[in-house]
Order: C-alpha cells, then structure tokens, then sequence
C-alpha cells in the first residue's frame, strides 16, 4: 500500500498547494482592490471566501481519512500533521484577504492620504509576495528560507507601526480623515497579522523537514 | 453489472448442535476488495469457507440460507463443486504450495479441467504469475519445487494458481498472517492490484491491513454481523459502538 498511500499523499499535496495559490492571489488583489477603491473586486473576494473555506474542509476530511485507513508513522505522519496545520493557517490569510475587502467596501469616499495609501500598497504587495515564497518553500521542501521570511515578518511590523503611525498624525492634523485613517491601521493589521501567519507556515515547513517544532515569530511591537 | 456478483441471505451454520452464524445477510458487486474482521470464533473463516462449499467435507456442518452467485444458487445438488471452486478462488493462510514445480502448481487446476495444449498452459502460467506479481522472481526457475520458495513467494504462488483458472472471486482467509512485513506488503500489493479484475473477499485479524486494502469492511462477533460498509466509513465513523471499540482495540 505504500504505492497507494504515496498517491493519496500526492494528491492531498496537490490540493494543499493550489489551495495556497488561490489564497496568495486572493490577497493580492485584496490589497489591489484596497488601492485603487475597487468595491466591485473587493464583493468579489468577499463572495470567494467561501470557496476557499470549502477547500480548507475537503483537505482537512482528506487528512482525517489518511490518518485513520493509513496510520502514517515518522516523515509520513509530520507530512499530514503539518499539511493539517498549515490549511488552517492558509484558510485564515484567506479570512484576511476578506477582512481587507471589507475594509475597501466600508471606506466611504472620504478624504485620502495618498502616502499612507502608498505605504499600504508596498506593504501588501511584499506580504502576497511572502505568502507565494512560503509556498514555493513548502513545495521544495526547503528550510534555507526560513531565516528570510522571519526578517520580513519583523519588516512588515515596522511598516505597520509605520503605518499607524502615519494615520494617527493625520488624524491629529484633519479630524475628517478619522474614518479612513482607522481603516488604514485596521488593514495595517490583517496585513501584519498575515505575515505572521506565513511565518507559522515556515515553522510548520521545519517540523516537516526536521521533526523540530521552531518559533519563528519575532513576537515583537504586536500592538494589533 | 447491476445485479449483484453474490449474495448470501440468511446464513445459519451448524457445527453438530452449535450455531456457529446465525443469519448472515451479505451482498458482493463485482470487482474490489471486501474485508471480514472480527474477533477469533466471531464466524468470519467460517463464513468465508461456506462460500465455495468447503463445508461440504466435514460431515457434521449444516449449513442453511440462499447462496446466489450469477443469479444460481450454489448449493444446489446439480452444481458442480469442480466448476464453482474454479470461479470461487480459496487462498489460505499458511502457503500451501504442492509438493512439486511451481509451474505444475500453477498449471493444476488448468489441467484438472483438461487443458492439455503446452502452448495454452505455458501463457496461463505466465499471465497468473504475474498478476501475482511474482513472476519476475521465479521465471527462470519455473520448475523448481515450490516448496524450496520462501513464505511470500510460495503464498503469490498460491494465488497465482488461484488466479490461472480465471476465477471471479477469490477468498483469500488470513493470507498474510504467517508472513513477515516485507512479504505482506508484496502480497497486499498483488491483492490491490487486483481489485479492478476480480472481486476479493478476505478475512484478516490485521485491522490496518483492512484498512489499507479494502474497499468495504465487514465486522463479525458471535457468528453475527455487526456492521457493514465502506472501509472509510468504518474506520473514521462506524455506527454500532462494538465496532467502534473493537477497530480502536478496547477489548472487553
């Protein structure tokens, strides 16, 4: 059954990774709909969620089975222990690629601050960009990239201080961007929240390799 | 095929005053792997043998119930053990290789039923053993004993005979039990590759190897049956708590 199993593994691992891109390119445009004030796109991604919700169950329905007819020992069983993990983990960067569509819907055509709008936009296309690198990471196999994506994470906590930052002051100078300011810091967060998050995939791409069960998060300015 | 391949309804076994099965209903489809597990003395061997009539040898069984295969009742008094063990394969637990070359073993029941064309048996030889897989490691020693083959080679041997007279099912009762892991997995290979030929029905004390072969798993205690259904089901959500307790192994 060796032959059997290694299919099923095969095929579980196929639907993990296309689960992945689809996450990754949620929160891509996400962030794009967020930036160019997209409600069309951003209703889009809101009505998504659920398919991606859905391929989270099946992966997991597919990990209990293989658990149960198999009993997979050593690297067998790390594998779908940390396939089982990581779908939860991709499933909720797919629930912040939500929560930034809602933010975009919510925004009422108020006052902007192009700066901190750019600020955004250079921090979530660097965060979809970390999302896409922990799947190739996965895919290989490959722990050298650990260490990288651990120093991106604490770069995107900067920027999200950054970011609040930034909105705090504007709001300080014109209370009419209140609104759109809190927003900003809002989807600073799902956005910080969300590198974090690939950092726990990156631990979990550890485990598999090695069987050790690392901490990867910086765990430093989690003010949101 | 819509109707189903076998179907045995209602199967009281006796031995003497003993009822060993009382009222066994199970069908089969064609094709796939059906497991029968259960504790040792739950009817499962027993069972199993009923389904080529090897009862019949032991005078003090009786055995009642329909037996349907293709739609014929196979305790009939006009049929014909010969014909009806050709097409109901039996594999036992210990190999039991004849004590002569494994081409005449493979070779036997083709030549019980007459064959006789060297041409016929030489091809029939070749295509059983390999879908038993085992024709890669004795095709140069076709006539060797079978006896001086190892347990996993004499036991794919076993089924390979099994296989040459086209069966549509083979029994297969604890075909691994006496075999150690490597010959197991060569074994269980053979039997999954198999499934979509021939419809297999097997007992085994081996709860993981029914759930890494079969495609239906049949539980069995006190000669009656428990539960029926697909393996998965079985394995992750069976309904009835005995065999709930008995596949997660909390005996008594």
């Amino acid at each position: 059954m060796r032959r059997m199993y290694d299919e099923e593994l095969a095929d579980l691992d196929t639907s993990f990774k296309e689960m992945g891109l689809l996450v990754s390119e949620t929160l891509e445009k996400s962030v794009q709909a967020f930036l160019d004030h997209d409600r069309e796109s951003a209703q889009e991604i809101i009505d998504n969620d659920k398919a991606i919700n859905e391929r989270e169950i099946a992966i997991e329905k597919k990990s209990f089975e293989m658990i149960a007819l198999y009993q997979p020992v050593t690297t067998d069983l790390r594998e779908i222990v940390t396939i089982l993990k990581a779908v939860s983990v991709l499933e909720r960067i797919g629930d912040n690629a939500r929560n930034i569509a809602i933010s975009t819907i919510h925004m009422k055509g108020n006052k902007r601050v192009a700066e901190i709008e750019e600020l955004i936009g250079r921090e979530g296309t660097k965060v979809a960009k970390m999302v896409s690198e922990v799947l190739d990471y996965y895919v290989n196999n490959d722990v050298s990239g650990t260490e990288k994506i651990s120093s991106e994470a604490k770069q995107v906590s900067q920027e999200t201080n950054e970011i609040r930052n930034k909105s705090i002051k504007a709001m300080e100078d014109d209370p009419e961007i209140v609104e759109t300011a809190t927003d900003y810091i809002v989807v600073g967060g799902y956005l910080k929240r969300t590198a974090d998050y690939v950092t726990d995939i990156a631990e979990w791409i550890v485990y598999k390799r090695t069987g050790k069960i690392v901490e990867l998060n910086p765990g430093t300015s989690s003010y949101l | 095929m819509t109707d189903k391949l076998l179907k045995t309804e209602n199967v009281h076994l006796y031995y003497g005053e003993n009822e060993a099965l009382h009222g066994i209903n199970l069908d089969y489809d064609q094709y796939g792997i059906t497991a029968l597990i259960g504790p040792s003395g739950s009817g499962k061997s027993t069972y199993l043998r009923a389904l080529n009539r090897m009862h019949d040898l032991q005078d003090n069984v009786t055995v009642n119930g329909t037996f349907m295969f293709k739609g014929r009742d196979m305790y009939a008094p006009d049929m014909d053990t010969v014909e009806l063990r050709k097409q109901i394969g039996m594999v036992f637990q210990q190999p039991n290789p004849f004590p002569f070359s494994i081409y005449d073993n493979v070779a036997f029941g083709l030549r019980i039923s007459g064959e006789k064309n060297k041409a016929v048996l030489d091809e029939k030889v070749e295509t059983s053993l390999k879908q038993a897989a085992v024709w890669d490691e004795v095709k140069d020693d076709l006539h060797k004993s079978a006896l001086s083959l190892s347990g996993g080679q004499q036991q794919r041997v076993s089924i390979a005979r099994a296989l040459a007279t086209e069966p549509e099912i083979l029994l297969l009762d604890e075909p691994t039990a006496a075999l150690d892991p490597v010959s197991s997995h060569k074994v269980e290979n053979t039997l999954m590759a198999l499934r979509d030929q021939y419809t297999m029905i097997i007992v085994t004390h081996s709860m993981s190897q029914a759930s890494r072969i079969s495609d239906r798993t049949a539980f069995f205690m006190n000669g009656n049956l428990v539960e029926v259904n697909t393996t998965k089901q079985m394995f992750l959500n069976p309904v009835e708590k005995e065999t709930q307790d008995y596949i997660s192994g909390r005996f008594g």
